[in-house]
């Protein structure tokens, strides 16, 4: 009986989350070290919340990608560990589009969450309510640019020792330009303005990483089972 | 133009001669860096040359 | 089409032998070049209108940025070569090329920096030119580190070469948007490093120490190529008649 594509991307999917929803802990650190950065600024800085306004959306995009950096060694870790990968590559199916599974599934554990509580910590932050939307919009792309990113980086250093340190030192320098435009549309949302042109340019920056990074992937991966 | 004016460059001689000395000094590292890599290549091979061949 | 010359090219002990003879006809005309053009631009240009005689380390930023970004392109290519072909001496090339172009980069941002301190007063700005230069950096120091990470050579070759292939692709975007980034919050004030307006007494300096940097380039490049072929050859037969010469 054939798999196909779609079956085999489906099981990929579903497999990674029941993995991930199976310890807690995993999807629960990323979200903590995201509030506690958060925390870190008012104590370091100031409690007045106009202040923090006129800083929050970089605080939020770079508490948010630095914890979206925690996530990124486990990614193929386990896989690697136990055979899955070697599985992965074996079976005929084209690797782009398992890679593309499975760096969705690592977005839904890893970036999703990041998303979801990003308000609670936009308030905390003095930030007006009409800009959360355009706060959750511009995580949710800019978390997947960082998995689709982060992933060419887990895949590369796949193995090897402090392969974490190293994995951050890849992909920062690739995901400043998502930072740029993502911080910058919520401040501009914050200040009142519509923030169209930057949630394009990170829709399109979204668009350009999730069609070539898993090429990447693959390529890395294959380089890195060999 | 007398010496004394040209080492003064305009009053700037503190930014603009560090500038060309660290540039120089960068020049002259990479390719006595290089050099030293291929000379330790070299020594390691014929290191290894000479001891398998005085294996029996 | 006869392509014995290239795969003669490719082959490690001709590389060897060619690039040894080669190196004195990049260093020498390098070398000649360097000094023409340090002349030209210290004691013969005449001074900026502006920027006085401040503007001189314009000699030196300007090849050291333009050898950086070469470099990296250089890297780039030669590694997507080493692994879409599987040529060993591509990737020998980039592993050679990376540390210099590393060094071009520092070299670029300390005189980026120390320039910008008579003119706009302070040791560092978040100009868009120095700060893509810095995030550059950080491209190279990825590359080494990854290299240096992996004990297979041939693992570290291609893991690199990827990594390579992604950064340059990712380049136009950092650029892009590092210049709108750096002309959103501009002052009034110029933040462009830019070269003054010049004239031709102060281009062709320029340009020579352009050309000098690129030969000079070619010949540091060519003498690490030969350390670097060394070291992949290890037991090649070839090595042991070559190195008895």
């Amino acid at each position: 009986m054939q798999t196909s594509l779609t079956q085999a991307m489906a099981l990929i999917y579903r497999g990674d989350l029941v993995l991930a929803f199976r310890r807690w802990e995993q999807i629960a650190q990323p979200v903590v070290f995201f509030t506690m950065v958060t925390t870190l600024v008012p104590l370091a800085l100031s409690p007045e919340l106009s202040e923090l306004r006129e800083i929050a959306g970089g605080v939020l995009w770079i508490a948010a990608l630095l914890a979206a950096l925690l996530g990124l060694e486990f990614m193929y870790r386990a896989d690697h560990a136990d055979g899955t990968l070697e599985q992965m590559l074996l079976s005929g199916q084209p690797l782009a589009w398992l890679v593309l599974a499975k760096t969705a599934a690592h977005w839904t554990a890893s970036g999703l969450p990041l998303v979801l509580i990003s308000p609670l910590l936009a308030i905390s932050l003095g930030v007006p309510s009409d800009a959360l939307c355009v706060l959750m919009t511009s995580l949710a792309l800019g978390t997947g640019i960082l998995s689709a990113l982060g992933a060419i980086g887990a895949a590369l250093t796949l193995g090897l020792r402090r392969g974490s340190v190293l994995l951050s030192l890849l992909v920062l320098p690739l995901a400043m330009p998502a930072l740029i435009f993502g911080a910058r549309g919520v401040d501009m949302a914050i200040h009142g303005e519509v923030a169209r042109g930057p949630l394009l340019l990170l829709g399109a920056m979204f668009v350009l990483s999730l069609t070539l990074s898993p090429l990447a992937v693959s390529a890395a991966l294959r380089i890195s089972q060999e | 133009m007398n010496l004394a004016q040209f080492l003064a460059m305009g009053g700037y001689a503190v930014y603009v001669w560090p500038s060309f000395g660290l540039t120089l000094i960068l020049l002259i590292h990479n390719v006595r860096a290089a050099r030293r890599y291929h000379a330790s290549a070299r020594e390691q091979a014929m290191r290894r040359i000479d001891s398998s061949r005085k294996q029996p | 089409m006869n392509w014995t010359w290239f795969h003669k090219l490719a082959s490690p002990p001709h590389f060897y032998r060619l690039a040894g003879r080669m190196t004195p006809w990049f260093g020498w005309p390098a070398f000649l070049l360097i000094v023409v053009g340090l002349y030209g631009g210290l004691v013969l240009a005449p001074p900026d209108y502006q920027q006085g005689d401040a503007f001189r380390i314009v000699y030196v930023h300007a090849p050291s940025a333009w050898m950086s970004m070469f470099i990296y392109a250089t890297l780039a290519v030669s590694a997507a070569i080493g692994l879409i072909w599987r040529i060993k001496l591509a990737h020998a090339v980039a592993a050679a090329a990376a540390p210099i172009g590393a060094w071009f980069t520092c070299a670029a941002l300390a005189t980026g920096s120390i320039w910008g301190k008579p003119m706009w007063g302070t040791w560092w700005v978040w100009d868009a030119r120095l700060t893509s230069e810095l995030i550059l950096l950080f491209l190279y120091l990825g590359f080494i580190a990854l290299r240096a990470s992996i004990d297979d050579r041939e693992r570290a070759d291609r893991a690199c070469a990827v990594l390579a292939i992604v950064g340059v692709i990712n380049l136009p975007i950092i650029h892009y948007s590092v210049d709108w980034w750096n002309t959103l919050h501009q002052g009034s004030t110029i933040t462009k490093l830019g070269k003054p307006s010049m004239t031709f007494d102060m281009l062709w300096p320029l340009l020579t120490m352009i050309l000098g940097f690129t030969l000079y380039f070619g010949a540091v490049l060519l003498t690490r190529l030969r350390g670097e072929v060394i070291r992949r050859e290890r037991d090649a037969s070839w090595l042991r008649e070559e190195l008895a010469r």
